[in-house]
């Protein structure tokens, strides 16, 4: 192995680890997908009005929410097909997306929640006071509401799972991290090529959180009071990797 | 008439001797705002001031630079013959720093309207913990010192509550023993039953009349209780559009005034 | 049921690893945390500056690519053996949650409400005093919850430790399940439970935590 940091071998090294980049960004919105959705299946199944089956559910989301992804991947991956009757054997690519997916869909799960509490109480009563149907009243006032103080907080997920999915790399998915290992393994050289993965994440994260920041404070002028009140609710929802400082002031 | 009259007597005594605060030419612009205009102001040793005037006339922010809240824009407040927000540095005249302020401040105190109690802490430590991390008193004397200023303010009973146990009167009532108990020179009150439920202005109305009547410290008292201004005031300022617009003994000001402005918001608070 | 006694002895000789990794990290993790804050909360622009550039860097770029770097860089850059593996990982695990976690120690401390500044000032505090006596209580009061979750993500983290051959419990599931690969479901299950019942504690804290903060704290 090198013992220094080189310029020549950075150079080399970046057209192949930028090559990563389309499949790790792929995996990401692939991830993001699948858990915006499997994100209604929480919120959906919460929403049964039974007690036990409300609280095995809270309690399933957060034990996947408070156990490593790393090990959920690896037990998909290994350990699935192994289990009887149910057991299949998953690509390594679908693997991540359910593993990450559903790790991370505990969390938006969370975020759909704290939109719908959001919105304000008098606003179910005067859609049920003006006869909407069941659907209506979800499609045309609470969704309408609910949903717009949420986007930032799902741009901030989307960033944050841009970040966990190079973990999908120790299940051999070929994303920048895995090349970056990859091309160390043949040259002996790991520090240059890392150090380009860093600055890719570096590039393409500082800017999409400094958007969505400005997104947030645009949100919250414009749905005023629903956001502040969201906002304040999602700061105390568990395992939340969100900045709880970016104070509206 | 008699009370009048001893009032009368004590105020043209302190107004023979050297003030503890004056304000020369002080003006304050919040961007381009320009909130106080001016204002020239004599503050003497136990004086009681009241300070009346329309929402957004710069009430506030007059105690709030004295008790170096806000910084001036323009003008001196001098303090016990000392500048408050400027100091010498070889010769020159800077800006005061953080030492500065607090050399000078140490005899001001001020209640706030939102009594800003310290929610961490009991009401007494509320009021042992300036007297003994500023002042650095004997803790025991200043435990006891608290106790008594607590009984005053009739709160001796709730020594080991959290302001969140208490009533908005009784947060204020605490907020003024907290302050007395630094036993300042000056004491600023802005608009302290303002944040209060009606029925809660009484008692600590009550208190202050106490500290008023007994005590020998100046007050200055940002109000919209007009017989209470009249009561306890030896001199009322009208605050208008940032300048001070009429000032004189209580009872001129607030009977007998002939300035139209004052007459016409007076009017209204009597009818309010 | 005789499964889980044979696996879980196995799985218990990771637990000192991981343990001693999180709390290592996480009192990193904290100390770093309140000092960034702090410097993130202060006037001092060169100290904010240095504190954000910091934790732009951390959060900016994933903790698995920290980990992996610092592992080749640490000899590299700085010509010396940390002596074990244990340190890159409570290096990296530490530096990362302590720049997510110093943005919760600037958000509280500036969450608490002026007027408690302004009573102080009133009182003729130092700013030192000031932050020590009335600001800095209610702000961690308010940081409870999120520390709570912030130290769950930092036993999550552990896991990835494994990865750079340090053996913790994640390790000794992974060899494991490479003996008798019938076995893995189970390995892994059992695994998943370790890491749940070390993350009850701070599940706890972080409910209890919401509630406790909201007492004795004036904030905006
Ligand atoms: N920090 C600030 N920034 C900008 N403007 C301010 C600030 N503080 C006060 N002002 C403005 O200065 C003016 C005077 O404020 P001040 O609070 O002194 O009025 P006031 O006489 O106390 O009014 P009120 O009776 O409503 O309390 C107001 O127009 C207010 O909006
Ligand atoms: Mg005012």
């Amino acid at each position: 192995m090198s013992s220094n940091f080189r310029w020549e071998t950075f150079v080399e090294a970046f057209p192949l680890v930028l090559q990563g980049l389309g499949l790790t960004v792929g995996l990401t919105f692939a991830c993001f997908g699948f858990a915006l959705l499997f994100g209604f299946v929480w919120i959906f199944l919460r929403r049964i009005p039974n007690k036990p089956i409300v609280w095995i559910c809270t309690w399933v989301m957060e034990f996947i929410r408070s156990t490593p992804p790393l090990v959920q991947l690896f037990f998909l991956y290994y350990a699935w097909p192994v289990v009887p009757v149910v057991g299949v054997t998953l690509e390594p690519f679908t693997c991540a997306v359910l593993g990450i997916g559903i790790h991370y869909s505990t969390y938006i799960g969370e975020i759909y929640r704290s939109g719908i509490e959001g919105v304000d109480k008098g606003q179910w009563e005067a859609s049920t006071a003006l006869n909407f149907s069941n659907a209506d009243k979800w499609k045309k006032i609470i969704l309408p509401q609910a949903i717009p103080p949420t986007i930032p907080m799902l741009g901030n997920y989307f960033i944050i799972m841009f970040k966990e999915v190079p973990l999908a790399s120790v299940i051999g998915v070929g994303g920048i991290l895995f090349m970056a290992n990859s091309y160390g393994a043949s040259h002996f050289a790991y520090l240059e090529p890392l150090t380009i993965v860093g600055i890719i994440f570096l590039a393409l994260s500082y800017p999409s959180s400094i958007l969505i920041r400005k997104l947030e404070v645009k949100m919250n002028t414009r749905f005023d009071k629903n956001a502040v009140l969201s906002k304040s609710k999602m700061k105390t929802i568990q395992g939340m990797n969100l900045e709880g400082s970016d104070r509206i002031v | 008439m008699s009370e009048t009259l001893v009032k009368d007597k004590k105020s043209s005594i302190l107004l023979n001797s050297e003030p503890i605060v004056k304000y020369r030419d002080v003006t304050k612009s919040f961007g381009d705002v320009h909130v106080l205009k001016g204002i020239n102001l004599d503050i003497h040793p136990g004086e009681k001031i009241a300070v009346i005037g329309p929402s957004g006339s710069g009430k506030t922010t007059i105690i709030r630079m004295l008790m170096t809240l806000e910084e001036p824009s323009s003008g001196d407040i001098i303090v016990n013959g000392t500048n408050l927000w400027k100091m010498d540095k070889k010769g020159l005249s800077i800006r005061a720093n953080e030492k500065h302020l607090r050399d000078v401040r140490g005899d001001i105190g001020m209640v706030f309207q939102h009594f800003n109690l310290f929610p961490h802490m009991t009401i007494l430590e509320n009021c042992m913990s300036a007297p003994i991390h500023v002042k650095k008193e004997n803790k025991e004397e200043v435990r006891e010192r608290s106790i008594k200023m607590l009984d005053r303010v009739g709160l001796g009973d709730k020594l080991e509550f959290y302001p969140s146990q208490l009533s908005g009167g009784q947060k204020q009532r605490v907020a003024m023993a907290r302050a007395l108990v630094m036993r300042p020179k000056i004491m600023l009150f802005d608009e302290v039953t303002s944040a209060l439920d009606p029925e809660l202005v009484g008692e600590v109305l009550e208190v202050i009349r106490d500290i008023a009547k007994n005590d020998d410290m100046a007050m200055v008292l940002v109000t919209h209780e007009m017989d209470f201004a009249l009561d306890v005031a030896d001199k009322v300022l009208f605050l208008d559009q940032g300048v001070i617009a009429e000032q004189g003994a209580a009872r001129d000001v607030l009977e007998h005034t002939e300035n139209e402005r004052v007459q016409a918001f007076l009017k209204r608070f009597r009818r309010g | 049921m005789n499964a889980i006694i044979e696996i879980l002895p196995q799985l218990l000789r990771g637990l000192q690893i991981t343990v001693s990794v999180l709390l290592a990290s996480a009192i990193i993790a904290y100390i770093v945390a309140f000092i960034a804050g702090l410097a993130r909360a202060s006037k001092n622009t060169i100290l904010n500056k240095i504190a954000g550039v910091y934790i732009e860097i951390f959060r900016g770029t994933s903790l698995i690519v920290q980990l992996f770097w610092l592992y080749y860089a640490i000899p590299m850059l700085f010509g010396i053996q940390l002596g074990s593996n244990w340190w890159t990982g409570v290096i990296a695990i530490g530096l990362n949650y302590g720049a997510y976690l110093a943005e919760v120690v600037r958000g509280s401390i500036l969450a608490v409400d002026k007027g408690q500044t302004e009573a102080s000032i009133a009182l003729n505090m130092s700013s030192y005093q000031r932050m020590r006596l009335i600001i800095l209580p209610q702000a961690v009061r308010m940081m409870l919850p999120e520390v709570g979750n912030y130290t769950i993500q930092m036993m999550k983290a552990t896991s990835l430790v494994s990865l750079i051959g340090m053996r913790d419990i994640l390790y000794y599931g992974d060899i494991m399940r490479s003996t008798n690969l019938a076995q893995a479901p189970l390995v892994y299950v059992v695994v998943l439970l370790m890491y749940f019942i070390l993350a009850l504690p701070f599940i706890w804290l972080t409910r209890k935590g919401e509630t406790l903060s909201k007492k004795g704290v004036a904030s905006q």
